[in-house]
């Protein structure tokens, strides 16, 4: 009876198991079977010549990554841009949860509301749409060069887009237009776990609202942002490429190329698509690393992982 | 400076009443700083689009600001001659119906699935799962692998790779978590199997998280530009996303293209309803954000409920 019993559980978990099957197969396909694209780096390929009869040249491309002082210089450039345009990003992570904070400050609950409805919106946008609105807007013909003309400014057009200068920065800034409402989302959802009675407390012992904020709002939302922020760490190096991309131009191109956009010229402009495999594996390494040393710290000094 | 009152037994209202100075001055920073920002976030896409329904001529010396000067639709009736777009529309439509269709079942299916404490290898295949959102190969040897297995060039390309979505996952495994565990008991005991009671018990259940993961598989499928760009050459193919970054670089052929078409079907168009670079590029720019302005009123009620069971980690 016993067995009976037993034999047909387990009959069930199987069937469980073959229902989701299909779907594991897809992700060893699609999440798993990429990384064998990593083989390439170890040969020599030219398309259309296929794998099987491209030479194998060993570690030669990561060898060509520290010989060459070309390739060098074109490298550290290309991790000063990450580096810049990660680092400006982390130095303002605290920005969604001031945003949050002060939003949560407004008396009109209408007003607010709407605030974080318009906000919100641009996170919804692709970032082709993003630049086609930039270019819309900062173009030479485009509406801020026709405001200026309006206000009696009679110069050449401001090439906002072509400039090559505050390039991080202004990366940046769409960025953050992009994805600081919606960042903020997180910081409303751990506000309305706070305690009310901490609230209480401090105003019957005469506290202003901005030591209100200060000693228990704030406290009370860094662990939340802490979270965040190791995530942020974690993914330093992996800026994507779709808004670099869409925002390169002839004028911009030195400062604005990150990791994930050059191992993508490098291959597709440049044809190098060996030697863009093994860097976007040595990324994937170095991302891989920074998340489990990210991990480690928060479980050191939190007592609990992130992932 | 703080004058804050500590009320007199009967009078409690006062005590928020009182407002000091400083806080006052912040009051107004903050209205003023918050109605910048979102006037900032909304005005690029009102400039858009009553760019588009003013007259040419004068959209295209970039005098059109703060309202529509000269209102009319022929933007809108011209851009569909654009060769390509209708299909690109298809496209779009296409991989956005069927891609969010297969993640939604994929998401609920697996979500649900993983809650069966009894499913053989459930811990394992969890974490096979969920640990692919922490790496991924690179976007060379994604395109290298994808063309070994025939998928560049292939509408399956853009559908297949989103189907199983570990965050999607977590969304329903979280919600699916926190309903009674009773009822599979009972419905077990009543003789269902695990298949009858996933259809017709928990997916009405679980409706309004499936409908928070529809929103953002869907949107994630409308917006997906990088796909196109690294797997598809065939213009066949293209997506909305795609045609519109040509078209940002290519309007002025465009324009002058449909002017032509223009003056051989009817009568010479006048110059305000003539096609120029910008009226092109904006025209197809509100075609390509309209889905979205359009559903964004009606789901942003469910994206705060949804990141809230994903803040609670999986």
């Amino acid at each position: 009876m016993q067995t009976v019993r037993n034999s047909s559980k387990k009959g069930a978990g199987i069937k469980k198991f073959l229902y989701i099957s299909p779907f594991m197969v897809l992700l060893a396909i699609f999440a798993y079977y990429p990384l064998y694209g990593w083989v390439y780096a170890f040969f020599d390929y030219m398309p259309p010549i296929p794998l099987s009869k491209s030479p194998f040249v060993g570690l030669m491309w990561f060898r060509s990554l520290v010989e060459n002082q070309v390739k060098i210089d074109q490298i550290l450039q290309v991790l000063k841009n990450t580096f810049g345009i990660s680092g400006i990003a982390i130095a303002f992570s605290w920005l969604p949860m001031i945003f949050a904070i002060f939003l949560n400050e407004m008396r009109s609950v209408r007003y607010r509301k709407l605030i974080q409805t318009v906000t919100t919106l641009p996170n919804f946008i692709s970032w082709v749409l993003t630049y086609s609105l930039a270019f819309s807007m900062f173009s030479s013909e485009g509406m801020l060069n026709s405001l200026l003309k309006i206000l009696g400014y009679t110069g050449q057009p401001v090439l906002f887009l072509q400039s090559s200068s505050h390039v991080w920065i202004v990366m940046w800034a769409w960025m953050t237009w992009k994805a600081l409402g919606w960042s903020a989302i997180m910081y409303i959802a751990a506000m309305s776990g706070i305690d009310e009675s901490l609230y209480e407390a401090a105003r019957v012992d005469g506290a202003t609202r901005m030591q209100v904020i200060r000693h228990i709002t704030i406290p009370s939302l860094l662990p939340t942002y802490f979270v965040l922020l190791m995530l942020q760490i974690a993914s330093f190096l992996n800026n994507g490429m779709e808004q670099y991309y869409v925002f390169q131009n002839a004028f911009n191109k030195d400062t604005i190329q990150v990791l994930d956009l050059y191992v993508f010229n490098l291959a597709t402009l440049g044809g190098s698509y060996s030697l863009s495999v093994a860097i976007s594996m040595l990324k994937s390494i170095v991302s891989v690393a920074l998340l489990f040393i990210v991990n480690g710290m928060s479980k050191l000094f939190r007592g609990e992982s992130i992932v | 400076m703080s004058n804050i009152v500590t009320a007199a037994g009967h009078n409690t209202h006062k005590i928020k009443i009182q407002i000091s100075a400083s806080d006052k001055t912040i009051n107004v920073i903050t209205y003023v700083i918050f109605t910048l920002f979102a006037i900032i976030c909304v005005y690029p896409f009102y400039y858009v689009i009553i760019n588009t329904l003013s007259a040419n001529d004068i959209s295209a010396k970039g005098e059109v600001i703060f309202y529509p000067i000269g209102m009319h639709l022929q933007n809108y009736k011209d851009v569909f001659k654009i060769p390509g777009l209708w299909n690109a529309t298809l496209i779009s439509v296409g991989r956005t119906v069927i891609g969010t269709l297969l993640t939604v079942v994929s998401s609920a299916l697996l979500g649900f699935m993983f809650t069966q404490q009894d499913m053989w290898g459930r811990k394992f295949w969890y974490r096979f799962t969920i640990i692919t959102m922490y790496f991924n190969a690179g976007i060379i040897p994604w395109y290298l692998t994808m063309n070994n297995l025939h998928l560049t060039n292939n509408f399956l390309a853009y559908v297949l790779p989103t189907i199983v979505s570990p965050f999607f996952i977590i969304l329903v495994k979280t919600f699916v978590e926190s309903t009674p565990k009773e009822l599979q008991q009972a419905a077990e005991i009543d003789g269902a199997g695990v298949m009858t009671f996933f259809w017709s018990i928990m997916l009405p259940i679980i409706q309004p998280i499936l409908a928070t993961v529809a929103i953002f598989a869907a949107v994630g499928q409308w917006n997906s530009f990088q796909d196109t760009l690294i797997l598809v050459t065939d213009s066949k193919l293209y997506s909305l996303q795609f045609i519109l970054y040509q078209y940002i670089n290519q309007a002025s052929s465009l324009a002058s293209m449909m002017n032509l078409q223009n003056t051989g079907s009817m009568a010479m168009q006048s110059l305000a309803k003539q096609q120029t670079t910008t009226s092109v590029r904006m025209t197809v720019t509100v075609i390509v954000v309209a889905p979205i302005l359009l559903i964004y009123p009606i789901f942003q009620r469910f994206f705060v409920k949804g990141i809230m069971i994903g803040a609670v980690k999986g």
